[in-house]
């Protein structure tokens, strides 16, 4: 199995001079291309951190990040483009676009690839919206959406464009119990099927059950891996 | 395919965004409105001010004009010696020289009996020098004592002349001076005077007692058919004196529009006006943007994080800005058209919408709204998404 994130001792910390604050410190980690690896800690333990930079968000100094065979240990702009093409985002919060309808919102993470049509993006975003049980819903804006639906469109979103990686940070901790398992459910069927690598934040422990490995994150160091 | 999906997806995306919050699509599209009504309004009335100052010498009829050089406009003109006029006879290429005289004086209103001032236009009624109808037919008719012209353009404060004359009620007075008027024409009124008569030279003397034959306001000549007028101008600036200035027609007319241009304040003031509504426009679609990108930050920031390079949101920025343009411009044109014909009813000049208008106006409204979008989209840069988790 090829290797879909490497990360080799990264430190990383905010701040300058005396106000320095050491948030990651050398986090050693590889994942396997397909795997489910959860990251747990307590809250501001750096978690958030580390999936903004594997995801091309934030910039890194110092150790190697190798996501997809691009090095963002001091990237430039165009690699962290490359590298956020290829991969999907679920966020805490929806972050749907709310003047756009549920399949106009899916539809979004494809108009970045040129080579399809725009019948073809509309029914593989038809498709994707099926997949998450939301096949009857194509035509809602976001704020017709309970919050557990715009969950799923925001996981079909991520997903829809095939991407290598899914990053998640804590994207059941605005659902109940009920509709944050479903959620998390989908997205480990759908992923499973596609050989997706999902890099999941949570604090919930009814959800570790989907892992393959969980990793727990505590003051920036990785504790047990 | 590719530069269509360049431009058309971030433009759709714009579109989507605007027409989905209408409060907000309504406010900078009256914002828009309002700047391009406020232009349409300060170009019409100063392109009307120039057509109407020009109304007059629009009207005369010969080859060459000679002015004084100090004369600034047609209606305040500096007198020069009717000798200096017949010297030009001594060219062959000339065949018949006129005077014009002219004059600002009151007019005693029939009716009312209150007197404002309008322009009184002397000249030799058998000289044709105005190319106007109710001028020409009546040559006869102004040989007599005391006879006079009215212009049917002059604001109605002068009175109802027509139907007046129509009465039977044709004495008044100019300059304190009995007259009778015996017919009305067509010229146009001008900033400079909002009314106009003509007589015969020798009734201007009549009215106007303290001047005489030999100061004139302006000299109209006429040439030989077939000879070079530019040939003959430049023979004449060797032949006369220097202090008169020898116009084309066309010449004429640019000298009286370059004064209400630029040595009247009046082009200042519409220049002025024009550009203060471009910046009330520019400011409110500018606040409007600006809200705008700061509201969807987060959005923009969202779709940073999927891979959405930064030429896209400046592309959604110039988009957003073009459609605020021609939302604005539509109505903003319809009520300029029906705010022209208002003006045109009450001031009594003529206010066309030329086409060109249309598009000077449309590219004034089109690069404020981009200059607000370039502003506004120094914002963008807080859409960090890194932020976004
Ligand atoms: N943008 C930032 N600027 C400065 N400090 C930050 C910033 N984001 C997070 N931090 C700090 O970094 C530490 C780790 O934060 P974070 O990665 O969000 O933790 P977690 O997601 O595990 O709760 C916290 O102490 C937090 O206060
Ligand atoms: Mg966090």
């Amino acid at each position: 199995m090829s290797i879909a994130i490497e990360v080799d001792r990264l430190n990383f910390s905010f701040g300058r001079g005396v106000l320095t604050q050491s948030v990651l410190k050398n986090v050693t980690i590889s994942i396997h291309q397909g795997e489910i690896v959860l990251i747990t800690g307590p809250s501001g333990s750096g978690k958030t951190t580390f999936l903004t930079i594997i995801g091309g968000l934030r910039q890194a100094f110092y150790g190697s990040v190798i996501v997809l065979d691009q090095q963002l240990i001091n990237s430039n702009e165009q690699t962290k483009i490359k590298v956020r093409q290829q991969i999907g985002y679920i966020f805490q919060q929806h972050n749907l676009l709310k003047s756009l309808t549920a399949l106009q919102n899916v539809s979004m993470t494809l108009e970045m690839h040129n080579a399809m049509t725009e019948r073809q993006r509309l029914d593989r975003a038809t498709e994707m919206l099926e997949a998450v049980g939301l096949g009857n819903r194509l035509d809602y804006k976001p704020e017709q959406l309970s919050s557990g639906q715009r969950q799923r469109v925001s996981i079909a979103r991520a997903l829809v464009g095939q991407p290598k990686i899914v990053l998640a940070d804590e994207p059941t901790a605005s659902l109940d119990k009920q509709s944050g398992y479903e959620a998390v459910s989908i997205l480990k069927r759908l992923a499973k099927e596609s050989q997706t690598t999902i890099l999941l934040v949570t604090h919930d422990y009814r959800i570790l059950d989907i892992a393959d490995r969980v990793v727990e994150l505590e003051d920036g160091i990785i504790k047990n891996s | 395919m590719n530069w269509i999906a360049w431009f058309y997806f971030p433009a759709r995306l714009a579109w989507r965004q605007l027409v989905f919050d209408r409060t907000k699509l309504i406010a900078a599209t009256s914002g828009v409105l309002f700047a391009c009504v406020l232009v349409f309004m300060q170009l019409g009335f100063k392109d009307s001010l120039y057509a109407s100052a020009a109304s007059a010498p629009v009207k005369l009829s010969g080859d060459l004009f000679l002015m004084h050089k100090q004369s600034e406009a047609l209606w305040r003109p500096v007198k020069f010696k009717r000798s200096e006029l017949m010297r030009a006879l001594g060219n062959p290429a000339v065949t018949d020289v006129y005077p014009l005289y002219l004059g600002l004086a009151p007019f005693k209103n029939i009716e009312t009996q209150v007197k404002r001032t309008l322009m009184v236009y002397g000249f030799d009624p058998d000289s044709q020098i105005f190319n106007v109808e109710g001028i020409k037919n009546k040559r006869i008719e102004l040989q007599l004592k005391d006879t006079v012209l009215f212009d049917e353009y002059s604001r109605p404060e002068f009175g109802p002349i027509r139907q007046l004359l129509d009465a039977g009620r044709n004495k008044t007075e100019i300059n304190d001076y009995k007259i009778t008027l015996i017919g009305t024409f067509r010229l146009g009124v001008s900033f400079a005077a909002d009314g106009n008569v003509a007589t015969s030279d020798l009734n201007f003397m009549r009215i106007f007692p303290n001047r005489n034959h030999s100061d004139i306001d302006l000299g109209v000549i006429k040439l030989r058919p077939g000879v070079s007028v530019t040939q003959t101008q430049f023979e004449l600036r060797n032949q006369l004196n220097e202090f008169i200035n020898i116009f084309t027609y066309e010449e004429l007319l640019q000298h009286e529009m370059d004064y209400w241009a630029n040595m009247a304040p009046i082009g200042f003031i519409f220049g002025f006006g024009t550009i203060m509504g471009l910046v009330v426009g520019l400011v409110i679609v500018y606040q409007i943007l600006f809200t705008d990108i700061a509201n969807l930050r987060n959005e923009f920031a969202t779709l940073k994080a999927m891979g959405y390079e930064h030429g896209y949101f400046i592309r959604v920025v110039f988009a957003s800005a073009f459609f605020l343009a021609v939302f604005g411009f539509i109505p903003g044109y319809a009520l300029s058209i029906g705010l022209y014909q208002l003006a045109e009813s009450q001031i009594f000049m003529p206010m066309p919408m030329t086409f060109s208008k249309v598009v000077t106006v449309f590219m004034f409204i089109l690069s404020m709204c981009a200059l607000a979008g370039f502003l506004a989209i120094r914002k963008l840069r807080v859409a960090n998404p890194a932020d976004m988790f």
